[in-house]
């Protein structure tokens, strides 16, 4: 019996032993040499893994920082500027400073405001949807309401609302950009904050001309160019029957929005107007 | 009885209107002629707003290899050169033209006379053919004189010719092949002596044992076109299904059928050819079958392109209360329309009316691993891997499984008992994966 | 009039169902329940009932009140995993091992993997096994067939034919002696003989396969499989010496062979997708139940042998892809 014993403890021990210095033989061989402020940088990005940087991870955006040795063009969206300055400050480097974002949803179309024509049947994704009609709306740019947006989303920011038929972005929102990517129709975009989130945007991204656009949808921007003349600002561009606000140039001061006769201009998280009784346009919602 | 071998459906045929002659539909009042109704480049306007055109006029020249004439199917004025709303309920580009009267070009023989000789060389016929603007009638619209054309390097053996209609409820290509068989065989000689072939092989569907005894009654005027009876099964329409049932060679992955030495061309090209040879007529018009189970009298027209949809409906008995979806084409490849003012066009073979109970998809259940989709995948995939693959947005895995060669016959959504949308996610993948190819060769 | 529908091609589908096909295999199942009602009499009426209702049951527990989803307990595939359940065990079970039974098949088997479709092992065996293991001697207690009995108690049991044999070999018997001991191939054909519920009657069960095969619900390739190669297998074993290995034949009409190839071998959920992936995991099977029933310590391989190849699945749909249309090209 001790003999078995003895036996069993040293094969195993002699297994164990030309195992452990294979491994480690292996683990000499393939070594990889790596900057150790790739990991300190690592540690400090959210881990996320978005892709919202533009890198493939949190892992690929460091390694490109620790390469170049500059945040030039690097942000990192759910991080913010206290990520990116606690980096710089271990490299010791210079963040520069960026404005927060926020994905914005540019249709207002909900299922009251551009009343269905057709049924859709079949798989539930934009992707699919767009490519085999105009939506139920009759929009040809308009939201199909399948929910690729909200599929796409890892931060669980993007919602359905389900009266409207639209999707509505959370303040949670850390501006990654998959949301974009997966709209077919390009109906979402990466827009400031704003001071307070506060946002005026048109929520319309129609290029039909206005009687075209209006048939299908009562909030339509027709092309009216109203509020570009509205504008002291030149904040708001004029293309192809589509007017575009420009956040850079936006100073939030509120006179386009009443001016617009369909009400494509959205005002968000603004304390409420003085009721002025000219003005025909609806409050925006949030 | 022949048949292809590997996998395939065989849905309700339902074919209403196979006893309904072909009737003229009269004339709209106004025609809308999309600039692109064939598969490659869209053509380009010749005439503008105010021109008074006769019919069969050329109103919009093809541009580049790929791509068609395309003629005025009336006679009148030309209203505007504007963005219309087309079948699928997107602006597309079209002319749109007011009719009145019926005045033809000079050059075309209006007559029903039959000329059986064809004295224009090889070349001529394939100008002819393009000058017209004769594409593929079976649905694709690709451009007939290309196929006509063969590549350098490679030898046409047999011309084939689909007379199969494997599409549920469609029968324009049967009505035609009764009341056109002349026509259609003078035309196969046409084609034959173009690719320079001694075989013709037209293989029709069992189902449409009348068009198989017409036609083999008239053959022995035309040496080399033999007829072939196919066992029903869908989708024998497709090439490289039709060749594989008709000669038994199987055309490799992502090439031609000229690769294994043929070219398929569809009964009503062949007719098209022949009006267009020998009566110097442009594609102007084609058989449309309209027809439904709750239809009042489903019928085949002979309809000129760009006229609406609707008018068809309407010569058909008109739209049934219980409508729940119209499609243009067959009921296994064709589209749901948003827009019932949509024009015909070169590709439309039929508008189908469906009641909504009849064609509502059932719902969505977990797949129950069946393999019935492997199982009957004409081209041997596996739709509920490739649909999940797609889903999951893994489109290299995707490439490896293959979803380039799915030709969308939809035979998988058809069969599966859970009700899953199979193809929808099969077509999202093969966008994808279109992109990725695209863009690793540039 | 309704507003059009639009949706991707194709715009017509088949008339099967889920629950068409679920109800199919119910059918199907109808002589084989029969020919036990006949020979186990109320006490197998009682433990089928049993399990089907606790199937029922605890999927609509599951799915209403721990994952709050839609209840889906009429598609009928619960009935038929209570169904098999109830026909692979004896039919002088305890009922209420065969409520434990049935949770252990639906709740662990199928629920906990998501429910239908999604489940890698099939769940009757699944709980067949737990059974097995849990209470050995109920499930090793077979009655003897009695036709008509309509008595619950004191029901007198013996060994299957299966059983006889193993454990007389083991004792060092010669096949020759001892399969006098068990009933003749006619008998063991139409399930006059010891043994579960539903798996007695090989003709019966046959009958369903043949009923299933017309609607199309299976395909041959797996039975086909799994019982040729069980009499190869048991063939080359009984020419090595006949008097150790008893002959292929009474293999396929013992013990619940018929029923696993026939229903548990082709269960969809579980078993591979493609034609040569069938046929490999058929033999496969096939080999294993061989190897269990002669060398293994129990005398019946079936339920293990499936759920063995049920683990295989994947790999096997992973490595035997259908012939692709156009890959090889052979053109004469």
């Amino acid at each position: 019996m001790n003999e078995i014993t003895l036996l069993s403890v040293i094969s195993l021990g002699a297994l164990g032993t030309i195992a452990a210095v294979i491994l480690y033989m292996v683990a000499q061989k393939f070594k990889v040499i790596e900057d150790p402020r790739i990991d300190i940088v690592a540690d400090k990005l959210p881990g996320a893994n978005c892709g919202g940087c533009g890198y493939a991870g949190c892992r690929a955006l460091a390694e490109e920082i620790v390469r170049k040795e500059s945040l030039d063009g690097m942000s990192c969206p759910p991080g913010g500027n206290d990520v990116m300055k606690d980096i710089a400050a271990v490299l010791g480097l210079e963040a520069t400073e960026q404005d927060p974002t926020i994905a914005v949803v540019r249709c207002n179309g909900s299922h009251e405001n551009s009343p269905p024509k057709v049924r859709y049947e079949g798989a539930m994704t934009c992707a699919f949807a767009h490519s085999l009609f105009a939506g139920t709306g009759g929009c040809p740019q308009g939201c199909l309401g399948c929910g690729d947006c909200v599929v796409s989303c890892d931060f669980d920011a993007i919602y359905m609302d389900e009266q409207t038929g639209l999707p509505v972005v959370k303040d949670n929102c850390v501006s990654c950009g998959a949301c974009v990517k997966a709209c077919p129709r390009n109906i979402i975009e990466i827009r400031k904050r704003g001071k307070k989130d506060r946002r005026i945007f048109v929520s319309c991204i129609n290029k039909e001309k206005g009687g075209v656009s209006r048939k299908n949808c009562k909030v339509a921007c027709i092309g009216c160019g109203k509020c570009v003349k509205e504008c002291n600002f030149e904040a708001i561009v004029f293309e192809n029957n589509l007017a575009y606000i420009d956040y850079n140039k936006c100073t939030l001061c509120r006179k386009c929005p009443p001016v617009c006769p369909t009400g494509a201009i959205h005002e968000l998280n603004f304390p409420p107007r003085k009721p002025r009784p000219e003005t025909k346009t609806e409050p925006a919602q949030a | 009885m022949k048949t292809f071998t590997l996998g395939g459906v065989h849905p309700p045929e339902n074919k209403f209107s196979q006893n309904a002659p072909i009737r003229e539909l009269p004339l709209p009042e106004t025609v809308t002629i999309p600039i692109s109704q064939h598969l490659g480049v869209p053509a380009t306007p010749v005439v503008k707003k105010g021109d008074t055109v006769k019919t069969g006029q050329l109103i919009a020249k093809g541009e580049g290899f790929i791509s068609a004439n395309i003629h005025s199917s009336v006679s009148g004025t030309v209203q505007k050169v504007d963005e219309v709303i087309d079948t699928s309920g997107y602006r597309k580009k079209a002319i749109i033209i007011k009719v009145e009267g019926d005045e033809w070009e000079d050059d075309i023989d209006q007559s029903t006379d039959l000329i059986k000789d064809c004295a224009l060389t090889p070349e001529e016929i394939i100008k002819r053919v393009n000058e017209k603007g004769i594409v593929g009638l079976g649905g694709a619209t690709f451009p007939s004189y290309v196929k006509l054309m063969i590549p350098k390097g490679k030898k046409a053996e047999y011309l084939i010719i689909n007379g199969v209609e494997c599409e549920p409820y469609l029968t324009a290509d049967h009505r035609l092949m009764m009341e056109k068989a002349e026509e259609i065989l003078v035309g196969i000689s046409i084609q034959m002596k173009a690719l320079n072939v001694s075989k013709a092989i037209i293989g029709i569907e069992n189902n449409k044992p009348d068009a198989i005894e017409h036609l083999r009654k008239l053959l022995p005027g035309y040496p080399g076109i033999s007829v072939e009876p196919l066992k029903v099964k869908y989708p024998q329409g497709g090439e490289k299904q039709l060749i594989k049932a008709l000669i038994n060679r199987e055309v490799p992955s992502g090439k031609l059928p000229i690769e294994v030495g043929c070219v398929v061309h569809n009964v009503g090209t062949s007719y098209a050819v022949y009006q267009a040879v020998q009566k110097n007529r442009p594609l102007l018009n084609r058989v449309v079958t309209v027809t439904g189970k709750s239809l009042k009298s489903p019928s085949n027209f002979m309809v000129r392109i760009g006229t609406p949809i609707s008018q068809l409906i309407e010569e058909a008995g008109g739209l049934p209360e219980d409508t729940g979806k119209v499609v243009n084409g067959g009921p296994m490849m064709g589209k749901a329309l948003s827009n019932l003012e949509a024009p015909v066009t070169k590709g439309t073979s039929g508008v189908l009316i469906f009641s909504s109970q009849e064609t509502s998809r059932k719902t969505m259940l977990s797949c129950i691993r069946c393999g019935r989709c492997a199982s009957i995948c004409p081209m041997g995939l596996e739709p509920y891997l490739l649909a999940v693959l797609s889903d999951k947005k893994r489109d290299e895995d995707c490439e490896a499984e293959r979803i380039m060669d799915c030709m969308e016959c939809g035979s998988c959504l058809y069969i599966c008992p859970s009700g899953r949308p199979l193809l929808d996610h099969i077509r999202i993948g093969k966008g994808a994966v279109g992109k990725l190819i695209r863009s690793r060769s540039h | 009039m309704s507003l059009l529908t639009v949706s991707g091609s194709p715009h017509v589908y088949t008339e099967d169902s889920v629950s068409k096909i679920m109800y199919g295999v119910v059918l199907s199942l109808i002589p084989a329940a029969l020919v036990s009602f006949y020979f186990f009499g109320l006490a197998a009426i009682l433990v089928t009932l049993t399990a089907i209702v606790s199937c029922l049951f605890f999927e609509f527990i599951i799915q209403k009140y721990l994952l709050k989803g839609p209840v889906t307990i009429f598609d009928g595939s619960a009935v038929i995993t209570g169904l098999l359940l109830a026909f692979i065990v004896p039919a002088s079970l305890p009922l209420w091992m065969v409520v434990i039974g049935s949770l252990v098949s639906i709740g662990m088997a199928k629920m906990t993997f998501g429910g239908l479709g999604k489940n890698i092992f099939n769940p009757a065996l699944v709980g067949r096994v737990f059974l097995m293991i849990s209470f050995p001697v109920e499930m090793n207690m077979y009655p003897k067939p009695i036709p008509m009995s309509t008595q619950l108690t004191d029901i007198i049991s013996g060994p299957t034919p299966l059983a006889i044999v193993k454990e007389g070999v083991a004792q060092g018997e010669n096949v020759s002696d001892l399969l006098p001991q068990v009933p003749e191939y006619v008998n063991l054909l139409m399930g006059n003989m010891g043994g579960s519920v539903g798996e007695i009657s090989a003709l019966a069960i046959l009958l369903g396969g043949i009923y299933m095969l017309f609607r199309k619900i299976i395909t041959w390739e797996i039975p086909v499989a799994y019982l040729g190669s069980v009499v190869i297998f048991a063939g080359i074993l009984w020419q090595v010496n006949p008097e150790i290995y008893v002959d292929p034949l009474f293999h396929l009409v013992t013990g619940g062979l018929m029923l696993g190839a026939i229903y548990m071998a082709t269960d969809m959920v579980t078993s591979p997708m493609g034609r040569w992936g069938m046929i490999v995991y058929g033999i496969g099977c096939g080999f294993l139940t061989i190897i269990i029933r002669i060398f293994g310590a129990y005398p019946e391989g079936v339920a293990f042998a499936i759920l063995i190849m049920n683990a295989f699945v994947p790999l096997i749909n992973r490595g035997f892809k259908p012939k692709r249309f156009g890959e090889e090209v052979k053109n004469g």
